[in-house]
């Protein structure tokens, strides 16, 4: 019999070791009440924010569209509960923007909205179709999936990559996607594989999660006749699940700075996004919850949760048994790339893949001193920058060195930062360094 | 309902937000315990003064940071250990002998002037214990150059095995002829007892098995990659190789003498002044290699290893430049570029 497994083409340089941090991994994704309201701002995906397309007194059903765009790039959001629209305002995100949001009284029925089982027979319907869905990338970057399967006529696409990585710590809810929805994840990859047309599909996990790997093993071996699934185990490292760094495991491509992994042929779609389009495509239910873990030393109770989206970070903790003492540091997302928000009296998007509350000894603050030149920030990074070098250009507004240097290709993974003897704020300086050539390409 | 209420202000803070423990003062420290076997060895060998060089050392080392910091009105900063690095890398470069207010001017030197002078820890250029011996070297040449012999403190001068250092033998001479008559020189060292430091020398650099464990510390410990020594010392191995045209034994005693393995493991590798990628290390090693082997077989020193390195020290900015690593992905852009036309 034939391997499923294959080997990274490519091995991923740089990266840190980080502690894993998988509390969860054995706690499949409980459901909880929904709360008694809802608000669904209206910008909860990269591109275009939508325009609420429901007035206050309406009332709603689950599923029912409440916003959209005539945007391309972006997604429609749809009541992830049943009741009456209270409010039609702007409301202040985590992220510290402002966005309008639809707030909905829950009528505690959860009257389903009339779903029509879509038709995606060719392509065009099926891009339509996972539009229709709402979906965004459900991995924490929430890029409208739509956008990355309508491939352009003038690029080709052949390989598949399946995101199961999960390579930030406390994170399980990727994980749980393979072993408790392993059908729809197997539907799911059956069916991108067949809408793309591509010649491989590639899924990646990394091998601290041995049970996955077997699931997907699986997976990839049933109706599969041409073979043209592999499960591909990475090495435990962060940042292995980063969309450049699987590209270049799965097949040895480097995504250029500036292009997309379309422009060399790879689509690069996490798990559980691949999930929900196969459960959508069998019942037109649209994206109104996400599963995220809830963790870190201040939770009473971590544990995975699925939430209707549009609840209070704030009644998620509580659901999750409060606070052991009084948190330090809130971040929503993963450690290493995720946020760290004011308050908790905002609701959950549907890119919010975890929720971790830190007390005060466990918040990894360092003070800052001089940099020693040690190195270590360059030997971490997966794509060769020079962080400190890029900080000394753009202290010196210095535009072609930052180019020359790099300062667009970081992607903010924050394993200069971890590695950082010295304690030196990196991701923040690289931050700055964008803003700097932003700024200086305005004045032009 | 469970308590969520948080009466604080959250910090907030740029991600991530998990760090890696590992602290400037841990990197010091961790050279620090690894240059301890040579210190003790030392001791044995060279007797209690040994200690009292590297103690004043150390002790002036942390006071004149800690003094020309406040003069600057900076932060204070020797709770970094960094100091002490310094101050026992330049006791570890001169002769236990060497009178104590001689080993406070190059603490000065090369706490004052090399590295607060120039905006202290990471600013300095060159390195800073180095330039102190070398400004030591360069006052008081017959001081530093006063290698007692090893034992000398228990058994008298008289009774002590011998004071020849290699490298002066060698000194000026070619032909494979001259080679081997220096080698067989009765007064030279047994390379068994260069390897364990029986031999006259600076204080740390003599006993190679101890300067072997503290590297092994540290490559252990992850503080530095192996990259720039053993480029360093192997340059130096082959460059001697041809130059005593294939006589193993001069190679030997070319590896195990002078500062070229303590200068290979602690000097070369400070991470202030030396390059961050692989390339740039290779260039700065064999650099250093070089420099060392001319200075060596050309020169009217008999040691080169402290100007190879400053003198390669100097050049790593342009090493810098010349090795940065391009970006992910930046090379692929222009062959795309052209398939697509």
């Amino acid at each position: 019999m034939h391997s499923e497994i294959i080997k990274p083409k490519k091995k991923v340089r740089g990266g840190v070791a980080v502690s894993h941090e998988k509390h969860t991994k054995d706690m499949p994704v409980k459901r909880i009440p929904a709360p008694e309201t809802v608000t669904l701002p209206m910008r909860q995906h990269i591109g275009a924010p939508c325009v609420p397309t429901v007035k206050v007194g309406d009332t709603v059903k689950v599923g029912q569209v409440v916003g959209d765009s005539d945007q391309y790039v972006s997604a429609p959001i749809h009541a992830s509960v049943s009741g009456k629209v209270t409010a039609v305002k702007e409301v202040k995100l985590a992220s510290g923007l402002v966005s309008q949001a639809v707030t909905i009284e829950n009528d505690g029925e959860y009257t389903q909205f009339e779903y029509e089982v879509p038709k995606a027979d060719t392509k065009e319907e099926f891009v339509k179709a996972v539009r229709a869905s709402g979906l965004v990338g459900l991995g924490g970057a929430g890029f409208p999936t739509h956008v990355k399967l309508n491939i352009p006529k003038e690029k080709s696409v052949d390989t598949l990559i399946i995101n199961a990585a999960e390579c930030e710590p406390y994170i399980t809810v990727d994980y749980r996607e393979c072993i408790d929805n392993s059908w729809d994840v197997f539907n799911g990859v059956h069916l991108l594989k067949d809408m793309l047309g591509v010649r491989r599909v590639v899924i990646a996990v990394e091998d601290n999660k041995p049970d996955a790997i077997k699931i997907l093993e699986r997976i990839a071996e049933k109706e599969d006749t041409d073979d043209k699934i592999k499960v591909m185990p990475l090495k435990s490292k962060y940042p292995q699940g980063a969309e450049k760094m699987m590209v270049l495991s799965a097949t040895g491509r480097k995504v250029p700075p500036g292009a997309l992994p379309a422009d060399v042929g790879c689509v690069v779609m996490n798990v559980a996004s691949a999930a929900f389009i196969s459960r959508y495509l069998k019942t037109g239910k649209p994206l109104v919850s996400r599963s995220l873990t809830v963790d870190g030393s201040a939770v009473v109770q971590p544990q995975n949760l699925r939430v209707p989206i549009g609840t209070e970070i704030d009644y998620i903790f509580k659901a999750c048994g409060g606070f052991k003492a009084e948190p330090e540091k809130i971040v929503s997302g993963g450690p290493m790339m995720g946020m760290a928000i004011v308050d908790t009296h905002h609701p959950i998007l549907k890119s919010n893949n975890a929720l971790l509350a830190f007390t005060a000894d466990d918040q990894s603050l360092k003070k800052e001193t001089d940099c020693i030149h040690c190195g270590r920030c360059a030997k971490a990074c997966p794509l060769f920058l020079m962080p400190t070098l890029i900080h000394r250009h753009a202290v010196a507004r210095d535009v072609k060195k930052l180019e020359r240097a790099g300062a667009t290709v970081c992607m903010e993974c924050g394993s200069c930062a971890y590695s950082c003897p010295a304690g030196k704020p990196l991701v923040q300086y690289m931050r700055h360094a964008k803003a700097v050539l932003r700024e200086e390409s305005q004045k032009k | 309902m469970s308590d969520t209420t948080i009466q604080k202000m959250l910090t907030v803070s740029a991600s991530p937000h998990k760090r890696t423990g590992d602290t400037t003062r841990g990197i010091m420290l961790d050279v620090i315990i690894a240059m301890l076997p040579a210190l003790v060895l030392s001791v044995i060998l060279f007797g209690p003064r040994t200690l009292v060089v590297t103690l004043v050392s150390v002790v002036f080392c942390v006071l004149f940071e800690f003094l020309s910091r406040k003069a600057m009105k900076r932060e204070n900063t020797i709770g970094d250990l960094s100091a002490v690095v310094t101050g026992m890398l330049l006791a570890f470069n001169l002769p236990s002998t060497m009178p104590i207010w001689m080993v406070i001017i190059g603490d000065a030197v090369a706490i004052i002037v090399v590295k607060q002078f120039f905006g202290g820890i990471g600013q300095n250029f060159v390195n800073p214990a180095l330039v102190g011996r070398i400004v030591l070297m360069a006052s008081f040449p017959v001081a530093i150059s006063d290698y007692p012999a090893p034992f000398e403190w228990k058994i008298g001068a008289v009774d002590a095995v011998t004071t020849a250092t290699p490298l002066a033998q060698f000194t000026g001479i070619y032909g494979a002829e001259n080679i081997k008559t220096a080698i067989n020189a009765t007064d030279l060292p047994t390379l068994a007892n260069m390897f364990f430091g029986v031999r006259g020398g600076c204080l740390g650099e003599t006993c190679a098995a101890a300067l072997l464990l503290g590297f092994l510390y540290l490559l252990i410990r992850r503080v530095i990659s192996p990259t720039i020594p053993l480029v360093y010392i192997g340059t130096v191995a082959v460059i001697m190789l041809i130059a005593g045209k294939g006589n193993l034994m001069f190679v030997g005693y070319q590896l195990l003498a002078g500062g070229l393995l303590l200068g290979a493991i602690f000097m070369a590798t400070d991470y202030t002044t030396s390059p961050v990628s692989f390339k740039g290390k290779i260039i700065y090693a064999v650099g250093c290699g070089v420099i060392t082997s001319l200075i060596r077989i050309f020169g009217s020193l008999p040691e080169g290893v402290s100007f190879s390195i400053i003198l390669m020290n100097i050049l790593v900015p342009h090493i810098e430049h010349l090795t940065t690593p391009k970006p992910f992905g930046t090379v692929k852009q222009k062959k795309q570029k052209g398939e697509a036309k």
